[in-house]
């Protein structure tokens, strides 16, 4: 019964995040207005607008501040909160290890040196490049931490903090080179933020994340067994093959996220920490309840991003500041043994 | 009885052959050719360094000999897919490192991979098999304690009942009293032997214990340097002369209410 209650709670947490969201921001809308135009949009688009009503009283622009600013940035901080969520607790449960995301082993600061040579250097597509170095920084990485043939928690972390180092000091730079229009741009991008999150930016990650999401979610279970390490070939499983497989749908949909909101730490890390404190585990209910929280959590840190201050703080600020405290009470509440 | 069906299709005279297995390793050469039939326990017993999990590892394919030796019902073991030999064959590891705190029963459900397609999660059947298979080995009660905060003994008990809902037709154990304190050893050698009658499997064991070998085994296979020194019954092989090579010690054999005792001989 408790169970249940935790469970709809999670669930209902990104719903309630992102009425919420449409909600705060540093235009005034009244709230009556708010929920008007999304009951009449609602209607609208799932009977295809053939009911239409009118909306005069409002001037228009609350339905341009709502449907144009507002909602695609919503989803878009709702998209990528899940993929890095999902990154964090599948990278955690292949490499048997809670202390890694994407940020982590490197696959976030790879994708960002790609995005960033495309944008500055080679007319090249900035997806397909942030994809390409990430799985670079992903193999180096693990090849790093390969000790003996095994990889442990702290060599992979070790191996992690310096790919991170050497794709950060590669993205410098390019920086360093970069024209000075481009530069501004770069910079503030790879701060993490939502701020240039429009319809444009949803329809370009919104394909590969969610696609990429559901095959996570499809082949949930076996990170289970994947988790058991090497031994899960005597179950009858390929562990390199499945690694592999689920290594580069996250590595995908990270670069997706890095290449057109940044570098945003922290949520893949916690995310399904959180997760496994209320449920344990089992990624059956984990990889779901992990894509349900970081869409809640990443939006609600974005309306703090955007609505705390006159000005727009970079998100991967936030979630920094937000995850740190977290993290040191698990590392306490643990031991750090997990 | 787990899945009745699948074990009827099971030949009767199903049997694992190792046929010249030949594997070198650390300038070390492993040779051997053994033969276990269903509903049969052969145990490798041998010092240290001699061979015994290095062999256990051959069978079974973590390690790979060069030429095909291992058969199960003359079926090349190590041609076949990985999920095809996890649904044959069985391994219970000496140890095991957990990594998230499963309960025992995701745990135990895991042995069911091999049978479950890569975007299938396990069904009500799949639970219904580790649940009984928890039954067998008797910690049903732990079905939903995490398995990390379990004993030793009851862990060795999970992994076994994890090999058995592969369904397999031949399971190895690497030492599976190793840990294990005086009671433990017997309650998880009865439960073997158990598994081994009513599952009718081809059953492979790696001891320390020659006392323990005798008590539970069909066969005894005993190595020395990478060799097969003597294989028989329990009463052929283990004797005071035999032992005694392969120990490379005095070893003494008595007799106690029918039962030979072995014990080695400390003035030695």
């Amino acid at each position: 019964m408790k169970r249940k209650i935790i469970l709809s709670f999670f669930l209902l947490f990104p719903i309630f995040a992102f009425l919420l969201s449409l909600c705060i921001g540093v235009y005034k809308i009244p709230l009556l207005a708010i929920i008007k135009i999304i009951v009449v949009k609602t209607i609208e688009t799932a009977t295809f607008g053939k009911l239409s009503f009118d909306l005069n009283p409002y001037p228009t622009v609350y339905q341009t501040v709502l449907l144009q600013i507002r909602l695609p940035r919503i989803i878009a901080a709702m998209l990528v909160g899940s993929a890095l969520a999902i990154s964090g607790a599948v990278l955690q449960a292949t490499f048997r290890n809670p202390l890694v995301d994407s940020y982590i082993v490197g696959i976030s600061a790879g994708a960002a040196f790609g995005a960033a040579l495309a944008i500055g250097f080679f007319p090249a597509s900035v997806e397909l490049m942030a994809f390409i170095f990430a799985m670079i920084a992903m193999t180096l990485t693990y090849s790093l931490a390969k000790i003996k043939g095994r990889v442990t928690v702290i060599s992979l972390i070790l191996a992690g903090i310096i790919i991170n180092a050497f794709f950060s000091a590669l993205t410098s730079m390019l920086k360093f080179l970069m024209e000075h229009e481009k530069l501004a741009a770069v910079v503030y991008w790879l701060m993490g933020s939502f701020n240039g999150a429009d319809w444009n930016v949803v329809s370009r990650i919104a394909i590969p994340i969610i696609l990429g999401s559901l095959a996570i979610f499809l082949m949930r279970w076996h990170l289970n067994v994947l988790s058991m390490g090497e031994e899960a070939q005597i179950l009858g499983i390929d562990v390199g093959k499945m690694r592999l497989i689920y290594i580069s749908i996250v590595s995908f949909i990270t670069a997706i996220s890095v290449a057109h909101c940044g570098i945003i730490g922290w949520v893949g890390l916690i995310m399904p920490h959180i997760v496994r404190m209320a449920f344990g585990p089992d990624h059956k209910t984990l990889i779901p309840l992990s894509i349900a929280i970081g869409a809640g959590f990443m939006v609600l840190a974005d309306d703090v991003a955007r609505a705390l201050t006159t000005f727009e703080i970079p998100i991967g600020i936030v979630t920094t500041l937000l995850g740190i405290p977290f993290f040191v009470y698990l590392l306490r509440k643990t031991g750090g043994e997990w | 009885m787990v899945n009745s069906e699948v074990e009827l299709e099971v030949k009767l005279d199903a049997k694992l052959e190792v046929k010249n297995l030949r594997f070198k390793y650390n300038g070390f050469e492993l040779l051997a050719s053994l033969e276990v039939k269903k509903g049969e326990i052969l145990t490798l017993l041998g010092p240290n360094g001699s061979g015994k999990t290095t062999m256990l590892k051959c069978i079974y394919g973590i390690l790979k000999p060069k030429a095909p030796c291992i058969y199960i019902d003359g079926e090349d073991l190590h041609s076949m897919s990985l999920k095809n030999r996890a649904k044959k064959i069985g391994y219970v590891p000496q140890i095991h490192h957990p990594s998230f705190p499963y309960t025992v029963l995701e745990f135990v459900v895991m042995g069911r991979a091999s049978q479950i397609q890569v975007f299938d999660s396990p069904g009500e059947e799949d639970y219904k098999m580790a649940m009984d298979a928890l039954k067998l080995v008797g910690i049903v009660d732990l079905a939903d304690k995490p398995y990390t905060q379990i004993s030793g003994g009851q862990l060795q008990l999970a992994l076994i009942a994890r090999a058995l809902v592969q369904n397999p037709e031949v399971i190895l154990f690497d030492e599976p009293t190793a840990h294990l304190d005086f009671k433990n050893k017997i309650k998880i050698s009865n439960i073997i032997r158990k598994i081994t009658l009513s599952k009718k499997t081809a059953t492979i064991l790696t001891l320390h214990d020659p006392n323990l070998a005798g008590m539970y085994s069909d066969k005894i296979a005993l190595i020395k340097g990478g060799r097969i020194y003597s294989a028989g019954k329990p009463e052929e092989v283990l004797n005071e002369k035999v032992l005694g090579d392969v120990y490379e010690m005095r070893v003494r054999v008595v007799d106690v209410d029918s039962f030979k005792l072995i014990i080695p001989d400390p003035t030695y």
